[in-house]
């Protein structure tokens, strides 16, 4: 088991970047989601630690190894891979067994570690056939089996539930959750998924255009996102951002809306503003209903989701929020509502930079 | 991709216009047509299967003759060298009790057996050449066809360009130059020689056939296998090569096919050591007249070890010609 650091890591495809200069450390035993929308770098990031892409720039460190110019074969990691990349030739039994083949197991040995990771996975019965006669799920616990059976320092997954049906990626989510916790190992996890991340990872490193927008535990990156991009991404629908301008202690929001900012934000909002506007964000669930609230919307459509009710509301024109209400509720489209937004998850962000403003403690 | 597979796979249509009589007579149409030009396909085929066991008259015989009685004189022609006996020393020489099976039934014709034909050793000749060349095209073009397919090789366009264009002439047009460079190298008259010009035809081809092939195969079966713990050259052969069988297989049938019926080259640049059969069947003239039945065995002869190849390999080839069809 290991520790994974990046120093300084980029990826340059001639003068376009892949991924910008990176820094980042996984420590022993850790989960960490690599999370982005397609294209934002987390796959290539992965594959540099993986050595199947050289780096640009900056080096990869591994349990205290400098392995930046060295082969895949050489790191001692496992991967898993997104269509599972199982050899259709062998059997399931081969396929696991083809790692330890690399390093020169004997027979008895190889025997034994087969059969103990496929008690592990529960896949016995399916040693025999081949990956075409196996259901995808099946595949995916097999592709999962050829990547313990090592027990490799660390292990990278390329979106390893991503060609997997709805309702069964959340079985394979909590096995894969299951065999974290049974083999503490390192775990690198890149995926497009939020729900995903937030469900399985120690802590979310959040990606766009090649930048690193965010590293954090899932809580901190849904409650206090540090940018307008994290706070859209993660969560769905994502925080509720309403523009508005800041004068006098008072938002001016859309709608003629006025919200005077809970404790402690004034002094903040007064330093952190480059200007006067600021976005207002809050998720679906801060918003409070209250006949005096301080707010006013109109509803525009009602989503039953049957443990909750979520609202869309106007606020002015052209500007919806997304309020998560319980389900015993009942409201008419077109009726005006008041509301309050829990002080506790107000946040504030600058238009311009895009940033969070910080919350003077 | 969710698709279960405990049961068994559908394989028989359920679509409605894949069972109603319209669809079935257009169905028994179709088949009528592809069994007449079988048919018109095969008749040359049957013509030199038939020629082969046919005695002289029979096979010369106008109308020609579908029921006639075999026998292997042609065959016998064909792996012989003969005199013809002058007719007064013919009683004499059938009375004579060493003769064997071949030599009474040549006996019949007047002629008498002084040794064995060439026709072996020109079959061997063939043998060697189509087979090393064929081998060396398909082995060179996997290796070539990868790195094309897997790598960035410096001007891979323009050099995959230049190897299909040594397929834009008629190779007959450099027969010339060739059988002046052939005399100066010593290649003229060698096996060596007709192995490495097949091998230089076939190559393009092979190159090209067999990047569509690897083109097919995901990467990510490699990148796995190198980060199981497998270099470069054994992922290519463990993961690659077992993958990419059904391509070799159809390449390697189509590089037998062109060496080993290849004529104006063998023609031109061999004379006894290294001829192959194509330029000699045509060549076997018997004593007095072209030998029609000797020639047909020669050709029978000639065909069967590339249609015991095409069919050793047929599984892999069924699958090879429809590449790219399934996605898998």
């Amino acid at each position: 088991m290991a520790d994974i650091e990046l120093k300084q890591v980029e990826k340059r495809f001639g003068e376009h970047y892949a991924v910008r200069p990176l820094d980042l450390f996984i420590k022993n035993g850790e989960f960490v989601a690599l999370l982005g929308p397609s294209g934002c770098g987390k796959t290539t990031t992965l594959r540099m630690i993986a050595g199947l892409e050289t780096v640009s720039g900056g080096r990869i460190i591994l349990n205290g190894q400098d392995v930046t110019w060295l082969k895949p074969s050489q790191r001692d990691v496992a991967m898993v891979f997104q269509f599972f990349a199982l050899y259709p030739h062998l059997t399931a039994w081969e396929n696991i067994a083809f790692p330890l083949q690399a390093e020169g197991e004997s027979r008895e040995n190889i025997k034994r570690r087969v059969k103990e990771v496929a008690e592990l996975l529960r896949i016995e019965p399916l040693l025999k056939s081949r990956p075409g006669a196996l259901s995808s799920g099946d595949q995916q616990r097999v592709a999962l089996a050829r990547a313990l059976v090592r027990r490799p320092s660390c292990f990278l997954m390329d979106e390893p539930l991503g060609a997997l049906d709805a309702d069964f990626r959340e079985t394979m989510r909590s096995e894969i959750k299951r065999l974290h916790i049974l083999q503490n190992a390192t775990t690198v996890y890149v995926t497009h998924d939020q729900i995903e991340a937030m469900a399985m990872a120690d802590r979310i490193v959040v990606m766009s255009q090649g930048v690193v927008q965010q590293v954090g535990t899932p809580a901190e990156v849904y409650h206090t996102p540090s940018n307008l991009f994290v706070a859209q991404f993660i969560g769905s629908p994502g925080m509720n951002l309403v523009k508005g301008t800041w004068a006098d202690n008072v938002v001016a929001l859309p709608g003629g809306n006025r919200y005077a900012p809970p404790d402690g934000w004034p002094a903040a909002l007064h330093r952190g503003l480059s200007g006067s506007g600021v976005i207002v964000g809050f998720r679906p669930e801060a918003v409070q209903i209250h006949p005096n609230g301080q707010l006013a919307a109109g509803v525009y459509s009602v989503d039953l989701h049957g443990s909750y009710t979520m609202l869309v509301l106007e606020m002015g024109d052209d500007h919806s929020i997304h309020a998560r209400v319980s389900r015993d509720a009942h409201f008419t489209v077109g009726e005006t509502i008041r509301f309050d937004l829990n002080p506790s998850m107000v946040r504030f962000f600058d238009p311009k930079t895009e940033r969070a403003i910080a919350h003077s403690a | 991709m969710a698709v279960s597979t405990t049961h068994a796979p559908i394989t028989y249509a359920t679509r409605v216009d894949k069972v109603g009589p319209r669809y079935q007579i257009t169905r028994a149409l179709r088949i009528i047509v592809v069994l007449l030009y079988a048919v018109i396909s095969l008749i040359p085929v049957f013509w030199m299967v038939t020629a082969a066991f046919k005695s002289r008259p029979d096979v010369v015989a106008i109308p020609p003759k579908v029921f006639f009685t075999p026998t292997i004189e042609g065959f016998i022609s064909l792996l012989t060298k003969r005199v013809l006996l002058p007719p007064a020393m013919v009683e004499e020489y059938k009375q004579r009790d060493d003769l064997n099976f071949a030599e009474r039934i040549m006996a019949e014709r007047g002629q008498r057996i002084t040794g064995p034909s060439q026709y072996g050793q020109r079959l061997v000749n063939s043998v060697i050449i189509a087979s090393a060349s064929t081998v060396l095209s398909v082995l060179l073009g996997v290796l070539a066809a990868y790195a094309f397919s897997r790598f960035n090789v410096p001007g891979k366009g323009d050099l995959l360009f230049f190897i299909l264009s040594t397929r834009m002439l008629p190779p007959v047009v450099v027969t010339i130059p060739i059988f002046l460079m052939y005399q100066q190298l010593r290649l003229y008259d060698t096996h060596l020689g007709l192995i490495l010009l097949y091998t230089v035809f076939n190559l393009s081809f092979a190159v090209w056939l067999l990047k569509g092939f690897i083109d097919e195969i995901p990467r990510e079966y490699e990148e796995a296998a190198l980060v199981d713990g497998y270099s470069r050259l054994q992922a290519f052969r463990k993961v690659v090569l077992p993958q990419a069988i059904t391509g070799i297989a159809a390449t390697f049938v189509f590089c037998l096919i062109f060496a080993w019926n290849e004529y104006a080259f063998a023609l031109m640049l061999t004379s006894e050591r290294a001829r192959t059969a194509p330029p000699s069947i045509p060549t076997v003239l018997g004593t007095g007249g072209i030998e029609w039945s000797a020639i047909a065995a020669g050709t029978l002869g000639f065909l069967i070890p590339v249609i015991i190849v095409t069919f050793a390999l047929r599984d892999y080839l069924l699958r090879g010609v429809t590449f790219g069809a399934l996605r898998k």
